[in-house]
């Protein structure tokens, strides 16, 4: 298994199934009296957070409890190092010395986990650098995905709402084309990237015209502090037009499922009896991503023998 | 209960060094461990048999039928998986993962675990950690297919198929046919 998880980019869909069969392990331990295996005994994991978070972070952290490994946590709030001026170099440098084996970055700048991995001798996790990507967050969509429709060949998912400041919308899109599926982005024009037309999706702006066809509607957060950036006039024009309400539920296949990274802005993206509708399975990402990132971590830390081949089948017996 | 893994190829480089245990063979073995493990536990009472990922698994779910066939009733049957309980975890390679199925209560059982070769004992080892997360049962019992010796902690088979003497570079291949196609053991001979 690869040693940091920076991108998708750095995944086969090989190693994407592995790590989709691993949390099945996974799961099956949350599911028991005694949720935690012993597996990371003695290591430790570092949560190092320099953007607020609280649902990844608390995911990580429950998914390294799971493994047994023991959980530091570093948020870059007013009482830490970071606002005495540390710089960033230094805060690795000072985990380095700590011999962390593992380090869980949030930052705001794009590219800080891949600078971070040059620094530190301890496996790095991107959990959502700036604009750039959360490779995580797309192993749980897929996850939640292939719980539902077993592969994902042929499958059809509309990423809908603000995809140029979504690193979210950038990793699925990746891992989900890697995995076969047939991507769909849906918003108004201001909030797509530029150069959209190089990602080899479909890009459109009628959500009613698309969401028939769809297996998945994955609806962005709209991101309310963009609000004063005149993307879109208003929250209840933005609704209007590409919130996910009870008339357009209706237009989607029976099986088709709505999806949502959290945490939502009822109302606007998605209307609230349409979150709590059975075929919402936002609360089922949230389940999944704690047994798909103990999984990550388990093949990340597990395997430090940094083969790629099979391993031999009978070590013991 | 579905059994994942796939065949198992002989690698290059390595040669059959002896067959030893046929498709006959291998019932005939798994009918008499049956029938010691109902003469052991006087019955199938409170007796739950637990494979141990991967070809544990199956041999479990044919000890079962045995006992079925003498008894007229079926022990309950689970697998478990060690991965996660391993000694040696960041040392060597992960093995492919298989879910652990235990839908029943472990706890005042007589269990047997089975495995279809007993090498260093570190996996059952594993095992036995893993089951006991699960609740305590009264007493637990090994059966494996091959013996072949080699331990590397204090462990020990209740019942055994068939022992037989290896060298430490030797493998120990067992075949299934529910995995690998077709019934039997052979011995390879490791790279000098």
């Amino acid at each position: 298994m690869i040693k940091h998880l920076l991108s998708i980019d750095q995944l086969v869909p090989d190693q994407i199934d592995l790590i989709m069969r691993t949390a099945d392990s996974l799961r099956e331990v949350g599911t028991r009296t005694i949720k935690k295996v012993p597996a990371l005994r003695g290591r430790t994991v570092c949560n190092l957070f320099f953007e607020p978070s609280t649902r990844t972070r608390i995911s990580f952290e429950l998914a390294a409890k799971r493994l047994s490994a023991d959980v530091v946590t570093f948020t870059a709030d007013a009482r830490t190092s970071v606002s005495k001026g540390e710089s960033f170099r230094d805060t690795a440098q000072t985990l380095q010395a700590m011999g962390v084996d593992a380090i869980v970055i949030r930052h705001s700048s794009s590219g800080a986990p891949v600078l971070l991995s040059k620094w530190v001798d301890a496996s790095v996790i991107n959990a959502g650098d700036g604009l750039h990507e959360h490779p995580t967050q797309a192993l749980l969509d897929l996850y939640s995905i292939r719980e539902r429709f077993g592969s994902f060949e042929g499958l059809r998912v509309g990423i809908v709402g603000d995809v140029v400041h979504s690193r979210v919308a950038r990793s699925n899109v990746k891992a989900l084309a890697k995995m076969g599926a047939i991507v769909t982005l849906v918003g108004p024009p201001t909030l797509m990237p530029p150069a959209v037309e190089t990602w080899g999706v479909e890009v459109t702006t009628d959500l009613d015209e698309v969401l028939p066809k769809l297996d998945v509607a994955y609806l962005l957060r709209v991101q309310t502090e963009r609000m004063n950036e005149k993307l879109f006039p208003t929250a209840r024009e933005y609704a209007a037009l590409w919130g996910l309400d009870r008339r357009r539920v209706a237009m989607m296949k029976p099986e088709g499922l709505i999806m949502h990274p959290g945490p939502m802005n009822r109302g606007v993206e998605i209307a609230s009896e349409v979150a709590d509708l059975e075929r919402s399975i936002i609360t089922n990402q949230v389940t999944n991503g704690i047994s798909v990132r103990s999984a990550l971590l388990y093949l990340m830390l597990g395997d430090t023998t940094g083969s790629d081949e099979d391993p031999e089948e009978d070590i013991d017996g | 209960m579905a059994v994942p893994g796939s065949p198992q190829r002989i690698p290059s480089g390595e040669r059959v060094k002896a067959r030893v245990l046929e498709s006959e063979d291998m019932s005939r073995a798994l009918r008499r461990i049956a029938h010691e493990i109902l003469e052991h536990n006087k019955g199938i009472a409170d007796v739950i048999l637990i494979g141990i990922h991967t070809r544990g698994v199956p041999l479990a779910e044919r000890l079962g039928r045995e006992i079925e066939e003498i008894e007229g009733q079926m022990p309950q049957v689970g697998a478990i998986d060690v991965s996660f309980y391993r000694d040696d975890i960041g040392i060597r390679r992960p093995k492919e993962i298989a879910p652990t199925e235990l839908p029943f209560d472990v706890s005042g059982k007589t269990v047997v675990l089975v495995d279809d070769v007993l090498f260093t004992g570190r996996t059952i080892r594993a095992a036995i950690d893993a089951l006991v997360d699960f609740g305590r049962p009264d007493t637990i019992q090994l059966a494996v297919l091959m013996d072949r010796g080699h331990r590397e902690i204090p462990i020990r088979a209740d019942y055994v198929g068939k022992n037989i003497p290896t060298s430490a570079n030797e493998q120990v291949r067992v075949h299934l046919a529910e995995i690998d196609g077709s019934d039997e053991v052979v011995i390879l001979e490791g790279q000098a």
